[in-house]
This record gives structure tokens, C-alpha cells and sequence, in this order.
């Protein structure tokens, strides 16, 4: 995977107005085996123009994360405390209407299955332009023009002809270069994107991920890149973000945190990527899974799987703090940091 | 293409056979038909006569052959009671039957489509368990009940509807109909409404379903995360999914809704090819019946043959092969 | 912590609400059947009379509107027909009939109906292509147009009824009961059975028949409610049960000679009646099939 390198000195974390600052958001899903704390308590900010990796395993609630800034928590899920401040304006307070005119035109979205994500009945052209419909006021002709210029963007050929043609008709990597111009196509200066190739074959991950990189750049939009792939945020983020049952449990800029991570996690999340220079080496794993949502242990959530244990984890839950400039993690035996 | 046109057209011709074996078989146990033919005071060896006219000494093997060839040279059979061809009998009524069952139709899905989408996208609602309730109700009452109740209502004691009958018709389009009128639409609402309720409460569960289906989908949360209105998530992305399968049902309600009208044309005197089978059945008048039999199984299998076609048409992932 | 224990508090009460909620047409439901079964084994020692004892009908008392309208009489609750007959005792008798009829007809296709059905799949071949064709083609006709034609061949009685209500309803079991004996039949023990040497009938009966069961109980439910249905269409039209052994849809038929006088009571009761069997039948079944097939819910 040969990914252009980290842009230095976009990772402002310190810019006076951020594009996006999220407080103390909590996203609970009230189920009949208990409350489900999705997200319980994420602080972020993410700068115009950044890229920011949302980094953890499957069922840490990271998507959670997505939904709730798109507005888009269905029940029995409920977003219970935060603020979601989005260009100056707090999207929590909006009602559906007002998220309505936020939703596409303003925070485009990438959903992780390309096959499912597409309505079967309609054409990707029809797809497409609803979002112009919905958000422009351009005539017919312009509408048209501007879907084939998006889809050649986003490096479809014979882009005149795919816009009659439906779904089905395309491969999965087609598919998700479609969602990537319909989350595009309305100028969002933010772009979600949850886990957007995951559901792909290897070989096309890497040229997708490029893609969404130039497309943010072009626009200059920012983007949320959710994903259990820390290779991939290595080579596309400015900054992480490392989730752990709902819980931040370290962030840092991108490359500071792959050099020098300090949570025990991280470290477990790293050495289970396979590097080119250690192949013979064998792949780390993290013991044990994630576990049970529902009835976390006291103290540090991730305490259960990790060797550095002590019997202070398990009673008291350990609080973010920065103990290098950008980098912070919750954890009360931090490993040292690579400065 | 033309090789699936081929293959359905023998099928067809397969079913109509069977069908036709299924009614020879079953109306050669239903008593002999020659005292039907003859006045009361029929002596011995009249009898004897029609008899062999009607050809019942041959086998039946030779008997089914004579009908089936019949059959094949659009010979249908006279009505005994009325004295002429049974086909004609049958396609003079038919115009009849088609409008209330269209209308009844139109009903349903007019009804049935809103209440189905409404209830499948909230479930949870009050509003959604009193039309399920509701349907439930539509399922489990006598069609022919409701529409007795309905005369005694609307028309024996609100006087708002006459009670039997067709009422005056205009020509339209070749066919006789009596929805041109005010009179004749009076005469029609009520045979209408009553055959249109089973099929609104079952078409309405149908939709239920399919919408909570359809609404678990990811294209729907990708459309509402494209922004799309309430009204365009449900109906633009959710209806036309959800109503593919329904097309599959669609041949299933016509045949219902033919059925029923047997029913509901009893009641109120409507004169289609319900009310002429049934009392073609009180007459014992057997090459009515047989005709209506047949021309319903063929109207069934063009029915289906269209609603297969249709399907391949509104769903762009099935091709015709 | 008060967040938590009200969250609580709030869950345990929509888990309770719900189940209540869920479970009261089921309630409702089984109280509606149990009530008719009631009524149909202790009724006749309850009502007024014996409809079909000529004896103790008073013609004087004949076309008597319910109890509660003026002309009624307390002794005929929801009044009386053209021969004196009381309504309600009527409704009685009629509805021993027709819960028979559909109870029996349900009974019969299922047999039949689960009987081809297994055999169609495990032996499978030109015996499964022969019933299933046959499935097929009369699954393109309404059971009601059918039912009405062998009827109209049969002429009426009880026992034909229930040959013409068997005849439609065979169909939906066999369908089903040959999917699962055709998936049943890949399965490990099945095939250990039949290389262990014992007898297809045991395999069958043993090992198969058990486990493609538990689908028919919701659609045997909800039969009872059709066949209750298409019985009353059957009578109405005169093909059905003959006036001997009237059933609720005779009933219906015998008092919609009069509605157009305004004698309602004679037709409007047993219809009613009937509404009231069936929905609770129909919300039994709604119940099982949430209960037996969690994808459905």
C-alpha cells in the first residue's frame, strides 16, 4: 500500500475555529439485555482540511460516532449528553428539518457496503443527481453535466453511459467510487467516512482510499476516516483518534502515536499490523475480545486484556492526559513515549 | 426472449389441459344431464334419444376426446337453460364482473398502499396497531356478511344506496359500463366496497411487511443520509421496494377478487359471471359452468403471464431469459 | 447514578409494557376461542331451546326483535326467525358445526397435506414432480372457486364439505413439509439412518416428520379460521351444509331472505359471530408466528 505521505502542518489541533468540535457526546442504545454504551463521553476537534482516523476494533462504537454527528440514531439508540458544534452551529439542537439541509449538502457520508448502500431500482444517474435535486438549484442540463463530471472524478469510465445503468451492474469497488461521488457531489466541507473499505477486496482498498485522500484535498474538506485499519489512517490521517469500548482512549498526530504510542491498546493495534521489514516475525494479537458492552468492568475498560495490569486499573478508571504536546492517552502505566 | 414467450406459451397450454381434464372428470360425476333436456312428462324412449345425442353411451375416454375437440374449434357448448352459446352468455356479463372488481381493486390499493406504508415505517405507533387491528378484522370477516349489513344500512334503512342491481350503462370503449352515470355509479359502490375489504386487509399486512423490511435496508440510511425528505425516503426509495413482491401477489388478489364477486354479485343482484355461475350451479346448466371454468383458468394463466412480464419490468435485476 | 437507576427503571417498564403488550391480543385471542369452545360444549344446556326440535318452537313467537328493542322478549335474547327459532340458540348450534367443520377440514388437509408432502421430498422423482405439478395448477385457482365447483358437483352435506374444504387445503402443507423434508433429508442423522439399513417409513416417521413440523402450527391455526370462511361463503350460496345441520353461514343465508324487511337480527348476529371466532383465531396465529419465526416479527 503506497499511500502520498501525511501533509505536514495541517495538524492544527490548536486552530482558533475548528470545523467540527465534538463534547462529551454520548450515544446510548436502550436494549432489553441492558444499556449499550456506544459512545460514552468522546471529546474531538478536527480542523478544515483535516483528516482525522477513528481507530478501533469492531463493536467499539466507532460508527456510532458517524451516526450520531449525521443526526441518523434510530431507536433504541439516543444520543443522552454532548454537543456536536459544526461550522459555529451546535447540530444537536436542530431539529429534523434543519439536519435535513446539514445531511449531504454539508457532511457528505460513505457507508462500509458498497453492494447494500445503492437502491436496487434506481439508476446510479438518478442516484446521483437526486443529491443536486435536493441541494442545488441547477437546471436539468447543468444537473447532468455535473454528474458525469463527478463520476469521471471519481475515475469511472465512459461516464455518459454508466449514469443509465443500475446497480447491479457494477463491481463493488465501482459501487463505492459511486457513493464516493454522491457523498461528494453537493461540496461537503466534511466527509464521513465508516469503515469504506472494509466490505473491498485488498487490491482495490489502497486505489479507494487515494481517491477519497485527493477528493478531500481538492475541495479542501475535511474528513472523519472510521476504520479498525491503522495501516490505512498511518498513511491518510493527520491525526488519531484510538476508541476502546465507547472511550477515547488515546490521540495523538498520526505519526507521534505510530512512533510512540503510549496505551497498551495502541501498542496491541499496531504490532498486529504485518510490516514488510519484520515479515518473519509472528503477528501480535491482542488477547481476549472486546467485552460484554453492557456490564464493563470498574476501572479501565481494556484492563481485562492487558498485561501491564495492575490492581489500580481495575478500580479506578484512568483520565486523558496529554503527556506529550498533541498526544494524550487514559492510562494509568502509559508506555514511554518515542519522542 | 422468444424462447421464454415459447416456453410460458406451452405451459399455459399445459395448465388449461389439466384444467380441462380436472372439469370433464368432475362433471361426468355430477349426474346425468339428460333430464335436463327433456320436458318432465319425457317418455321412456325420449329419454333414451337425448341420451344418445348427448353421446353419453360412448366411453368416457371417447367422451372427454369429443369435448376436448370441441373445445379446440371454440365450440363451448349451449347453455340448457338459456338456449344459446355459453361463450356468449359468459362475455356478455363479463364486462359486468371486470368493472367491480376493477373498481374494487382501485379501492384496495388506494386504501392499502398509504395505511401499509404508514404502519411499516412506524410500527410503534398507536396509529399503526389500530390499522393492524383493523386488518385483522378485514381478514377475519365474511365479505358477503359485510355487504349484507351494508345494504341494510345504506340502502334499507339511509336509502343513501339502491340495494340490487346494475343501474343504467353507457358504451365505453366497446364495453358496457356503469360508472359514466351517477345513477349507475350509485349502483356500483356498494358491490364495490364490499368485495374491495379482503383484499385491502390482506394487501395492507402485504406492505406492513415488506416496508419494515425494506426500511432495515442500508440504501435507506444512505438516503437519508444523502438528506432525502421523509416523504422521499418512504416513498421514492421504500414503496417501490417494497412493492416488487407485491406484484407477485397481484395475479393471486385478481383471483381472489373474481372469486368473491361470486358472492357479492349473489347479493346484490349484480348481473356478471359471477351471478350466472351460480346460478348456472342452482339450474345444474353444466356447459355454463364448464365454459366459466375454463375462461377463468385462462384468464388466470394471461393474467400471470403479465404479471411476470411486469415484474421483469419494474425490477431491473431480472432479465428475461 | 440516578440516571442510571431510572434508565433502569424505564427499561424494565417498556420490557414489561412490552411483553404485555404483545402477549394481550394473544390473551385476547385465547380468551375469544376458549369462550366458543365454552359455548359450543355447555351451550345447549344454557339456551332457551332446541332449534331443531319442531316441538318446541312457538310460531307465535316468530320474528321477535332482540331482547332490548321494543316487540323483544327477554326469553329471545337476540330475538327469534320465522318459525320462532331463538337467534342465540341458533347461533349455538350453528357454531358447534362450523368450529366442527373447520377444526375437522384443517385436520384432514393436514394429514393429507403433510403426508404427500413427505413423501415428495424424500423420495422425490416423478412422484414429487406429480404432486407437486398438481400443487401447482391449483394453486392458481382460488380454494374458493374450487371449493364451489366440487361442491356444485358433490351437492351438499357435512361430509362433502369437508371433502371439498381437504381438497384446497392439502396443498399449503405439502409445500411446506417437502422443503423441510428435502433440507431434513441432507442432514448427518438422516443419512447415518439410511446407512444403517432402517426402513424409509421408520427414517419418516422417526427422523423426519418430527422436525418439519413446528412451521404447520401457525398455518394450521390461521386454516381453521379460513375454513370457517369458505364454509360460510359455501352454505351462503346454497352448495354447503344442507338445512338440517345449519351452520353459521346457513344462518346468515336463511336471514338474508328478510333483511329487506328489517328483520336484521337473523343474519347480523351470526355474522358477527363468526367475525368474532375467526379474529380470535387469526390473532392466536399472529401470536405463534412472532413466536415461532423471530425473523417475521
Amino acid at each position: 500500500m503506497t499511500l502520498p505521505p501525511s501533509r505536514p502542518g495541517t495538524a492544527r489541533t490548536d486552530a482558533p475555529s475548528p470545523l467540527l468540535s465534538v463534547r462529551g457526546l454520548k450515544t446510548h442504545f436502550h436494549t432489553f439485555g441492558g444499556v449499550v454504551k456506544a459512545v460514552d463521553g468522546v471529546d474531538f476537534d478536527l480542523a478544515p482540511g483535516e483528516i482525522l482516523g477513528l481507530v478501533g476494533e469492531s463493536g467499539g462504537g466507532k460508527s456510532m460516532i458517524g451516526f450520531s454527528i449525521m443526526g441518523l440514531i434510530d431507536a433504541p439508540g439516543r444520543i443522552e449528553a454532548g454537543e456536536i458544534r459544526f461550522e459555529g452551529q451546535d447540530l444537536l439542537t436542530l431539529d429534523e428539518a434543519g439536519m435535513r439541509k446539514v445531511r449531504g449538502k454539508r457532511i457528505g457520508m460513505i457507508f462500509q457496503d458498497p453492494m447494500t448502500a445503492l437502491n436496487p431500482l434506481y439508476t446510479i444517474g438518478n442516484q446521483l443527481e437526486e443529491m443536486l435535486r435536493l441541494h442545488t438549484g441547477l437546471p436539468a442540463a447543468a444537473r447532468r453535466a455535473r454528474c458525469i463530471e463527478m463520476l469521471r472524478d471519481v475515475g469511472i469510465s465512459q461516464p455518459e453511459e454508466r449514469l443509465g445503468n443500475y446497480p447491479h451492474q457494477f463491481s463493488g469497488g465501482m459501487r463505492q467510487r459511486v457513493v464516493i461521488a454522491i457523498a461528494m457531489i453537493a461540496g461537503p466541507r466534511l466527509l464521513i467516512a465508516d469503515e469504506p473499505t472494509t466490505a473491498l477486496d485488498v487490491t482495490i482498498q489502497a486505489q479507494l482510499l487515494r481517491l477519497m485522500k485527493r477528493q478531500v484535498e481538492q475541495t479542501r474538506a475535511s474528513l472523519i476516516l472510521i476504520t479498525h485499519d491503522l495501516a490505512a489512517v498511518s498513511q491518510m490521517a493527520d491525526r488519531v483518534v484510538v476508541l476502546y469500548c465507547g472511550r477515547i482512549v488515546e490521540r495523538g498526530p498520526t505519526s507521534q502515536l505510530i512512533r510512540g504510542p503510549a496505551h497498551h491498546y495502541t501498542r496491541g493495534l499496531l504490532d498486529s499490523i504485518p510490516h514488510e521489514d519484520r515479515s518473519q516475525r509472528r503477528l501480535h494479537q491482542i488477547p481476549g475480545s472486546v467485552p460484554n458492552i453492557r456490564k464493563l468492568p470498574p476501572g479501565c475498560a481494556f484492563a481485562p486484556r492487558c498485561r501491564a495490569a495492575q490492581p489500580l486499573c481495575r478500580e479506578v478508571e484512568p483520565v486523558l492526559t496529554e503527556f506529550a504536546p498533541g498526544q494524550a492517552a487514559a492510562c494509568h502505566f502509559p508506555l514511554e513515549a518515542k519522542l | 426472449m422468444l424462447g421464454y414467450l415459447l416456453k410460458r406459451l406451452i405451459q399455459m397450454i399445459v395448465v388449461l389441459w389439466a384444467v380441462s381434464v380436472l372439469v370433464f372428470v368432475m362433471m361426468s360425476f355430477t349426474g346425468d344431464p339428460t333430464y335436463m333436456m327433456v320436458p318432465l312428462d319425457a317418455t321412456e324412449e325420449q329419454i333414451e334419444q337425448a341420451r344418445r345425442l348427448l353421446g353419453l353411451h360412448d366411453s368416457h375416454l371417447v367422451q372427454y376426446w369429443r369435448f376436448l375437440s370441441s373445445l379446440a374449434q371454440g365450440d363451448f357448448g349451449r347453455s340448457f337453460v338459456f338456449r344459446q352459446p355459453a361463450m356468449q352468455l359468459i362475455l356478455e356479463r363479463l364486462p359486468a364482473t371486470l368493472e367491480i372488481v376493477s373498481l374494487a381493486m382501485a379501492f384496495a390499493l388506494v386504501l392499502a398502499i398509504p395505511l401499509g406504508v404508514y404502519a411499516g415505517a412506524n410500527p410503534q405507533r398507536a396509529g399503526s396497531r389500530a390499522v393492524m387491528a383493523g386488518s385483522l378484522v378485514g381478514i377475519s370477516l365474511p365479505g358477503f356478511w359485510l355487504g349484507m349489513v351494508l345494504i341494510f344500512v345504506f340502502a334499507v334503512k339511509l336509502q343513501f344506496f339502491p340495494s340490487s342491481g346494475r343501474g343504467p350503462t353507457q358504451e365505453w370503449l366497446g364495453l358496457r359500463v356503469s360508472f359514466l352515470s351517477w345513477e349507475g355509479l350509485r349502483h356500483l359502490i356498494l358491490p364495490a366496497l364490499t368485495l374491495s375489504v379482503g383484499t385491502l386487509a390482506i394487501l395492507m399486512r402485504i406492505i406492513r411487511a415488506e416496508m419494515m423490511e425494506v426500511m432495515k435496508q442500508d440504501f435507506i440510511k444512505f438516503a437519508r443520509a444523502k438528506g432525502t425528505d421523509r416523504r422521499g425516503v418512504l416513498f421514492k426509495h421504500g414503496l417501490k421496494n417494497a412493492l416488487i413482491p407485491l406484484i407477485t401477489v397481484f395475479g393471486l388478489m385478481l383471483g381472489d377478487l373474481i372469486a368473491f364477486a361470486t358472492l357479492t354479485e349473489t347479493i346484490f343482484a349484480w348481473p356478471g359471471i359471477g351471478k350466472l355461475l351460480v346460478d348456472s350451479i342452482y339450474r345444474g346448466d353444466r356447459p355454463v359452468i364448464v365454459v366459466y371454468l375454463m375462461f377463468v383458468a385462462f384468464m388466470f394463466v394471461v393474467v400471470n403471464f403479465i404479471v411476470d412480464m411486469l415484474y421483469a419490468l419494474v425490477d431491473p435485476r431480472i432479465k428475461i431469459k | 447514578m440516578n440516571a442510571v437507576s431510572s434508565s433502569v427503571s424505564r427499561f424494565a417498564a417498556s420490557e414489561f409494557f412490552h411483553n404485555f403488550r404483545r402477549n394481550s391480543s394473544a390473551i385476547l385471542g385465547s380468551v375469544i376461542v376458549a369462550m366458543f369452545m365454552a359455548m359450543i360444549t355447555i351451550g345447549p344446556w344454557l339456551v332457551a331451546q332446541d332449534p331443531y326440535d319442531v316441538a318446541q318452537l312457538e310460531l307465535m313467537d316468530s320474528f321477535k326483535p332482540p331482547a332490548w328493542l321494543d316487540g323483544g322478549s327477554s326469553q329471545y335474547v337476540l330475538g327469534t326467525d320465522g318459525q320462532g327459532r331463538d337467534v342465540l340458540a341458533s347461533i349455538v348450534y350453528g357454531s358447534r358445526i362450523s368450529l366442527f367443520i373447520g377444526l375437522a377440514a384443517m385436520l384432514g388437509s393436514c394429514l393429507l397435506g403433510t403426508t404427500l408432502g413427505l413423501l415428495a421430498g424424500f423420495y422425490g422423482g416423478r412422484l414429487d414432480s406429480l404432486i407437486m405439478r398438481i400443487a401447482d395448477i391449483q394453486l392458481s385457482f382460488p380454494s374458493v372457486l374450487t371449493a364451489l365447483f366440487l361442491m356444485s358437483a358433490f351437492g351438499t352435506g357435512v361430509d362433502k364439505v369437508l371433502i371439498a374444504l381437504i381438497s384446497v387445503g392439502w396443498v399449503v402443507y405439502a409445500r411446506i413439509v417437502r422443503g423441510s423434508t428435502l433440507r431434513e433429508a441432507q442432514k448427518e442423522y438422516v443419512q447415518a439412518a439410511r446407512v444403517s439399513g432402517l426402513p424409509n417409513r421408520k427414517i419418516i416417521l422417526r427422523h423426519v416428520l418430527p422436525n418439519v413440523l413446528t412451521p404447520l402450527i401457525v398455518v394450521a391455526t390461521i386454516q381453521v379460521g379460513t375454513f370457517i370462511l369458505i364454509e360460510a361463503s359455501l352454505s351462503f350460496l346454497g352448495v354447503g351444509v344442507p338445512i338440517t345441520e345449519p351452520s353459521l353461514g346457513l344462518l346468515i343465508k336463511n336471514g338474508f331472505d328478510v333483511l329487506f324487511s328489517g328483520l336484521w337480527w337473523i343474519s347480523v348476529f351470526p355474522g358477527l359471530f363468526i367475525m368474532l371466532i375467526v379474529f380470535g383465531i387469526n390473532l392466536l396465529g399472529d401470536f405463534l408466528r412472532d413466536e415461532l419465526n423471530p425473523r417475521l416479527k
